[in-house]
């Protein structure tokens, strides 16, 4: 992005009606580590890709349950994030107690865009730098929203956000009209597989990435390494028709195959800015 | 009837101005409401009276209102406690439906609701004088709860309030059944009325019944019980007593 005289202050115009410091939010969002989320008639689905700062240190969180009916992923600064999630689990909670029923997602998703929308428009406060992949179940259904800085947020039946996001996205622009009817096993299948396009080569594994799911008599609940390991093991083993071959279970660590869905290529592993996940 | 609630310090004068400042006794208060469960919804009744002290001073006060979509409130106690109480649901209900996203506030989370507010002004010895009997259907489920001014809430197949809780209830622990048809429905509350009318000072023989299913609240137009006061004991009630 380029530097411009009116990039200074969140309350500042540019003359051609942009603000852009919202902008360069978002920005941030791009740069974390890719989340996906899925959801069908009965249940929502939230993947990530485990990205650890080294080899010494463990994994950040980056998805969070904010009550057995609603669930977050993050992408973006993961302190922001862990203050939006806190924030959610405080509105959940409270209307738990007054009125002794879930909170519906949508209203929450209003009340956290209104909150990042506060901070666009004060001149002592800066944008929350983290995208919000909020994923619920209420009595209107099940629902996957995504809430952006700028205050924006929009519903969706599948997306994908942060680094590589666009190769998930292409996988599930393929796939997203089977994901309403589809059953709770088929729909963690293909948040793996999403998560899968967005590894761009490097080979699967069960510890790469996290997968929460939450539906009709099941509260959120994250699954464990052997279950996905279990649904990698499906696919992994056979080579897929829309992808080159190459993926199989041979040879991981060896010289990356070039990814077979042609996007962004050039991007290996960017230089992460620490806080940054 | 009086009931103060001492509140122990070294300014008498001062407490005389606190004391204005809350709910110490009730003034125009309305008598039992009487509820149950039946088939198709909730069934509720109440007589139209709001007593002063002992005059029967205003008898046209509905103490049945409809509260959203879903849900049915009635209440007994401080009429003007339930005008407010009936403010604060109307602020929550046009709260709802403003956000205008399909989602609506049921008998549950209503009744939810009262119970925080009754509780909260109870631990500040201010009380709404009112108990509360709420009732809805949403979705199918029928759900029949009440709420007292110190925060008491449950929920049952069939409530009552004050008298009602005395005189009502042990008939309706005897006749009511999962299955009543509407009609066997108000027979049986106005079998409970009618014993309150006859026995609650408080009582006057104008009442209404409301009806609240899964298409909505109809409140009936006020009517009276046909009651019966030729009883030979009647006559001459002292005749046989001691001393007489």
């Amino acid at each position: 992005m380029f530097r411009n005289q009116y990039d200074t202050d969140v309350t500042t115009w540019s003359p051609t009606g942009r603000l852009f410091q919202v902008e360069y939010a978002m920005e941030a969002v791009k740069q974390g580590s890719a989340a996906i989320g899925l959801r069908s008639r009965s249940h929502v689905v939230l993947a990530c890709v485990n990205k650890a700062q080294s080899e010494l240190s463990s994994h950040q969180r980056k998805i969070f349950k904010v009550d057995d009916h609603i669930g977050v992923a993050i992408a973006g600064l993961t302190a922001d994030g862990r203050v939006l999630s806190r924030y959610m689990r405080s509105e959940s909670i409270n209307h738990s107690f007054t009125y002794e029923s879930p909170l519906s997602v949508g209203r929450l998703v209003v009340r956290l865009a209104d909150k990042a929308q506060v901070c666009t428009q004060r001149s002592w406060k800066r944008p929350y730098g983290v995208g919000l992949l909020v994923g619920g179940l209420d009595e209107s259904g099940a629902h996957l929203y995504y809430n952006c800085p700028s205050g924006n947020y929009f519903e969706y039946q599948a997306f994908a956000i942060g680094s590589r996001s666009q190769a998930a996205k292409t996988y599930l622009e393929r796939r997203y009209e089977s994901f309403q009817e589809s059953s709770r096993e088929d729909l963690i299948k293909d948040a793996i597989m999403a998560i899968r396009e967005t590894l761009q080569g490097e080979t699967l594994k069960s510890s790469l990435c996290t997968v929460s799911v939450l539906g009709l008599e099941e509260p959120f609940h994250f699954l464990d390494q052997e279950s996905i390991q279990k649904v990698i093991d499906t696919f992994e083993k056979v080579p897929e028709e829309e992808e080159d071959a190459g993926e199989g279970e041979a040879e991981p660590e060896a010289a990356p195959v070039a990814a077979g869905t042609g996007e962004q290529g050039g991007s290996g592993d960017q230089d992460v800015a620490p806080m940054e996940m | 009837m009086t009931f103060t609630i001492p509140i122990e310090n070294g300014n008498g004068v001062k407490d005389a101005e606190a004391d204005s400042q809350r709910t110490l006794y009730p003034y125009v208060t309305g008598t039992s409401v009487v509820a149950i469960k039946y088939k198709d919804g909730i069934l509720m009744a109440s007589d139209m009276g709001g007593s002063y002290g002992s005059t029967l001073r205003y008898k046209n006060i509905e103490r049945m209102k409809a509260i959203g979509k879903h849900s049915l409130l009635g209440a007994s106690g401080e009429i003007s406690d339930f005008q407010e109480i009936l403010r604060y649901l109307d602020e929550l209900t046009l709260n709802d439906n403003m956000w205008d996203d399909g989602n609506s506030l049921g008998p549950k989370e209503v009744h939810n609701y009262l119970t925080r507010v009754m509780y909260n002004r109870r631990n500040k010895f201010n009380p709404l004088w009112n108990t509360l009997v709420l009732g809805g259907v949403k979705n199918g489920e029928k759900y029949l709860g009440m709420v007292s001014m110190i925060g008491v809430s449950f929920e049952d197949n069939h409530v009552a309030t004050g008298f009602g809780n005395h005189l009502a209830r042990p008939i309706l622990r005897d006749e009511w059944r999962e299955d009543l048809s509407f009609e066997e429905g108000v027979k049986l509350l106005e079998k409970c009325m009618r014993v309150l009318l006859y026995r609650d000072r408080s009582a006057i023989n104008k009442l209404q019944i409301a009806k609240m299913t899964e298409e909505g609240v109809t409140v009936s137009e006020p009517y009276s019980l046909k009651t019966f006061w030729e009883f030979k004991a009647f006559t001459n009630p002292t005749v046989g007593a001691e001393g007489s």
